[in-house]
C-alpha cells in the first residue's frame, strides 16, 4: 500500500467533512470503550495479568534470538518451515514461490496485518493468483477495494447500507432485488458465498497472534472460525508474522490471551482461540499438507535496543485505537498506511521513516488515555516524543513552527525579559479584549479563532499584580512601624 | 485543618499568569487557608512543556533547570494545573537521567510538586470549603491532572462542600478536550472536532458553568461554547472553590458582567 501519512493534514479535512464515515465512528465509540471497562472490573488481576505479560514480553525481546531459533527448530521437528524474510519483497517472493509450486489459483486469507504491511493481496493478483479475504471485515473492503482502517475491525469505518452496496455490486449471481438491511442477512449471504471460496482454495494464509517457541506453533484467534477454514482445507499453511510475536511457552500464551480479548472487544475470550502445530500427520483426519511460517523483519530488529524496543511487546489488540480521541475523530484511513491510532503513530515512522509519516507522532494530545489501557503498558505518549525529539533534531518539522518555538523559548529562557514583555503584551491585548471579553479573530492564532472564540486575558500579569500587592504590603509595613 | 503551618512555592503556569491571574490569587487564598506561607519566586515563567513535547530537549531542559533553581528551599511546590504539576512531577526528573546530581535535584523537587486542589484534600488534609456558588455546574478531568496524578475525587470532593452548588457529572469527563498544548496549533481540525464533542456534552448535562482543573482545556472549552453562543460559564475550580466567582467573570466574558 502506497502510504499517504505524509498528506495527514489533507487525509483529516477529508474525514471530518465525510459525514458517513464521522456516523460509522460515532457508533463505534460507545461499544468498544463500554465494553472493555465491564470486562476489565470483572477481573480483579487484570492489572497483575499486565504486569505479567509485559514481563513475559520483555523477557522475550531481551532473548529475542534464542526464542525464534528455539521456534524454528521446533517447527522444523514438527514437519513445518520457517522463512526467515528481511523485507517485504523477500516475505512476497517466498509466499509466490510455495503458491507456484503447489500450483495455485486461489488463496484463502485469515485476517493479518502483516500482509497488508507487505501488500500481499496486489501482488498475488499481479502474479495471476487470486487472494480471497475470509475474515467478513477484510471481506468487505476487499470488494470496496480499500485498505483496513482499524486493525480488528478492518470495515468500522462503514455503515451497513455500504455494505449491502458492495454485496450487490459484488455478488451479480444474486437477485439484485434480494433484501439487505440487516447485519444477520449479510452475514449469511458472504458466508454462503465465501463457503464455495473455502472449498476451492489451493493455500491458505493466515497471520498469527503469537508464536509458540517451545512447540513450535502458531496461534490465532477469531470470532468467525473462518481462520480455521483457511488453513485446514489447504495444500498449505502459510503463516505470515512478524519476529516480535514470538513468546517462550503455550503458558506464556495463555497469560496474554487473557488479557488479548477483554482488551480488544471486551469479550472474556475470543471465540476460536487456534493452535497450529505443524502440517498434517498422518493419523490425522484434517489439516494442511504443508506448514510455513514467514518471519517478517521488515525494521523491528533495528528497533531493539533503542528507544522504541517497548513498541515490540505490542499485541495488536486495538484498545489504544478505542480510547484515541484523535482516532475517533478522524477514522483509520486518515493515518496513512496500515497501523492507525497511537500504536501506528509510534510503529508506522518505524517501519517505513519518519521522513514520510512524521505527522503522526506529532498528531496526539498526549492525553494518556492510550497507555492506560494499553495490556502491555507500553509508554506510547512517551515513544511518539522520541519521534518528535528525532525529527526536531533532524529539523523536520515545519520551520514557522521551530520558529515560533525558538523564539517563545529565548523569552521563557530569561525571566526578567520575559516578565517585561508579557506585561506589556498582556496589556495590551487586555485592552483589546476588554469589551467583549473574547476576540474573534487574532493574528497568528487563525486555526483556532476560526471555530472557537480566544478569551481575553484579565488585563495584568499575575507576577506584575503579586509584585504590586507585595510592595503595598511592604508600605503598609513600614507605615505601621513609623 | 492541618496541623503544621508549611512554606509553599506557587507555581503560577504560564497561562494563569498570562491570561488569568484571578486564578494566581485564588491558589494563594486557599493554601492560605490550608494554612500555607505562600511565596511567588520571581524566576519562574513556563514549565517548558511546549518545548518538551516538541521534542526540542535543549530548551525544556533550560527550562526545568530554571524551574528546579527556582523552586528549591520549598516544603511544596504546588501549581494551580494537573498538566504543569504533571510536568514537574513525572518528567523532570526522566530529563536528567545521565546526570546523577540534576537528576537528585529534579526527583526532589518532584517529590514535593503538586497539583493545587489535591494538595489541599490529600497532602493538608482539607474536608471543606468556605464559598458559596449558587450555580449548577458539571467539572471535566484534565488529562494530566487525572491520569499521571491521580486528580479525580478531590476536586468533586471540596465542591461538594459549596454552599449552593449542584455538580452533575459529565459523561465523557476522562475523555480529551482537544486543547493539548501545542496540538491545537498544529491540528486545528481535529482540535475542533474534539471541543466541538466536549462542547455537546458539557451543554447536554445542562450546567451552567463548566470547571476544570487547567486552564489550556478551559480556554479551549470556554472558546468553543462562546462561538456557538451557549449559556455556558468556564471557570478554573479554584475560583469557585476560593469563593471569588462574584469577584471576576467567568473565562471569555467581558468584565463588567462580573
Amino acid at each position: 500500500m502506497q502510504p499517504t501519512s505524509h498528506a495527514f493534514k489533507t487525509n483529516v479535512h477529508e474525514a471530518l467533512i465525510d459525514a458517513t464515515l464521522q456516523k460509522a465512528l460515532g457508533m463505534m465509540k460507545t461499544g468498544f470503550q463500554g465494553k472493555r471497562a465491564q470486562a476489565v472490573a470483572r477481573l480483579p488481576e487484570f492489572e497483575a495479568l499486565r504486569d505479567a505479560a509485559k514481563g513475559i514480553k520483555n523477557h522475550t525481546l531481551e532473548h529475542l534470538d534464542f526464542y525464534l531459533e528455539t521456534f524454528e527448530r521446533n517447527v522444523t521437528t514438527r514437519g513445518g518451515q520457517v522463512h526467515w524474510c528481511r523485507t517485504p519483497a523477500e516475505a512476497r517472493e517466498t509466499v509466490l514461490a510455495i503458491c507456484r509450486r503447489l500450483g495455485a489459483k486461489t488463496v484463502t486469507k485469515g485476517k493479518t496485518m502483516i500482509a497488508e504491511e507487505i501488500a500481499l493481496n496486489d501482488f498475488l493478483e499481479a502474479s495471476g493468483i487470486a487472494p480471497i479475504e475470509t475474515d467478513l471485515g477484510e471481506y468487505i473492503i476487499q470488494l470496496r477495494h480499500e485498505p483496513p482502517s482499524h486493525i480488528i475491525a478492518p470495515a468500522v469505518h462503514l455503515v451497513k447500507e455500504q455494505v449491502a452496496d458492495a454485496f450487490r455490486a459484488s455478488h451479480t449471481a444474486l437477485d439484485p432485488k434480494r433484501k439487505l438491511e440487516d447485519a444477520r442477512t449479510m452475514c449469511d449471504e458472504a458466508r454462503s458465498v465465501l463457503r464455495q471460496k473455502f472449498l476451492a482454495a489451493d493455500v491458505g494464509i493466515t497471520g498469527a497472534n503469537f508464536l509458540i517457541a517451545e512447540t513450535g506453533s502458531s496461534v490465532i484467534v477469531t470470532n468467525e472460525g473462518n481462520g480455521d477454514l483457511t488453513q485446514t482445507l489447504t495444500k498449505a499453511h502459510i503463516v505470515l508474522a512478524s519476529l516480535e510475536k514470538v513468546v517462550p511457552t503455550l503458558e506464556d500464551t495463555a497469560t496474554i490471551l487473557r488479557l488479548l480479548a477483554r482488551s480488544a472487544t471486551g469479550q472474556e475470550f475470543s471465540t476460536y482461540t487456534t493452535i497450529s502445530t505443524g502440517p498434517r500427520r498422518a493419523e490425522d483426519t484434517d489439516g494442511p499438507g504443508e506448514y510455513h511460517v514467514i518471519l517478517l523483519d521488515n525494521g523491528r530488529s533495528a528497533m531493539l535496543g533503542t528507544e522504541f524496543q517497548d513498541m515490540l511487546r505490542c499485541i495488536r489488540c486495538a484498545a489504544c485505537l478505542n480510547h484515541c480521541p484523535v482516532y475517533s475523530a478522524v477514522g483509520g484511513h486518515a493515518y496513512g498506511w496500515v497501523y492507525p491510532g497511537p500504536m501506528g503513530s509510534v510503529l508506522t515512522p518505524s517501519l517505513i521513516g519518519v521522513e514520510e509519516a512524521g505527522n503522526l507522532p506529532n498528531a496526539s494530545t498526549f492525553c494518556g488515555r492510550c497507555e492506560s489501557v494499553c495490556p502491555m503498558k507500553i509508554p506510547l505518549p512517551k515513544m511518539m516524543r522520541h519521534w518528535r525529539e528525532r525529527e526536531f533534531e533532524r529539523k523536520l518539522s515545519p520551520r514557522p513552527y521551530r520558529w515560533g518555538l525558538g523564539l517563545w523559548a529565548f523569552f521563557a529562557r530569561r525571566p526578567v525579559l520575559y516578565r517585561a514583555a508579557t506585561a506589556l503584551a498582556t496589556r495590551v491585548l487586555g485592552i483589546a479584549g476588554q469589551r467583549h471579553g473574547r476576540f474573534r479573530t487574532l493574528p497568528l492564532a487563525a486555526g483556532w479563532t476560526q471555530t472557537r472564540d480566544m478569551p481575553a486575558p484579565e488585563g495584568r500579569t499575575f507576577q506584575s499584580l503579586w509584585a504590586d500587592k507585595l510592595k503595598k504590603n511592604q508600605a503598609r509595613h513600614e507605615d505601621t512601624k513609623r | 485543618m492541618p496541623s503544621e503551618p508549611c512554606r509553599v512555592g506557587l507555581f503560577v503556569t504560564c497561562l494563569v499568569d498570562l491570561f488569568r491571574p484571578s486564578v494566581g490569587f485564588a491558589a494563594v487564598k486557599l493554601l492560605e487557608q490550608a494554612g500555607c506561607t505562600v511565596e511567588v519566586p520571581r524566576a519562574q515563567t513556563c514549565c517548558g512543556q511546549p518545548a518538551y513535547n516538541s521534542g526540542d530537549k535543549a530548551d525544556a531542559t533550560a527550562l526545568a533547570r530554571q524551574v528546579i533553581e527556582a523552586f528549591e528551599g520549598f516544603d511544596y511546590v504546588v501549581a494551580p494545573s494537573g498538566s504543569c504539576a504533571g510536568q514537574l512531577r513525572t518528567h523532570y526528573p526522566l530529563m536528567f537521567a545521565d546526570e546523577p546530581q540534576m537528576f537528585q535535584r529534579a526527583q526532589h523537587l518532584a517529590k514535593r510538586t503538586h497539583e493545587l486542589v489535591s494538595f489541599l484534600v490529600d497532602v493538608r488534609g482539607m474536608e471543606r470549603v468556605d464559598a458559596r456558588c449558587e450555580a449548577i455546574v458539571t467539572y471535566h478531568d484534565s488529562c494530566s491532572g487525572l491520569r499521571e496524578l491521580g486528580v479525580k475525587a478531590q476536586p468533586r470532593r471540596l465542591l461538594g462542600t459549596v454552599a449552593g452548588l449542584t455538580l452533575k457529572e459529565l459523561p465523557g469527563a476522562e475523555i480529551c478536550c482537544g486543547f493539548g498544548g501545542t496540538f491545537c496549533i498544529k491540528y486545528p481540525e481535529i482540535s475542533d472536532k474534539m471541543v466541538g464533542e466536549k462542547a455537546a456534552d458539557i451543554v447536554a448535562t445542562g450546567a451552567e458553568t463548566v470547571l476544570a482543573g487547567d486552564l489550556g482545556c478551559l480556554l479551549n472549552m470556554a472558546g468553543k461554547l462562546l462561538r456557538q453562543g451557549r449559556p455556558v460559564a468556564a471557570r478554573h475550580v479554584a475560583e469557585v472553590l476560593a469563593n471569588m466567582t462574584n469577584d471576576v467573570a467567568p473565562i471569555g466574558a467581558p468584565a463588567e458582567s462580573g
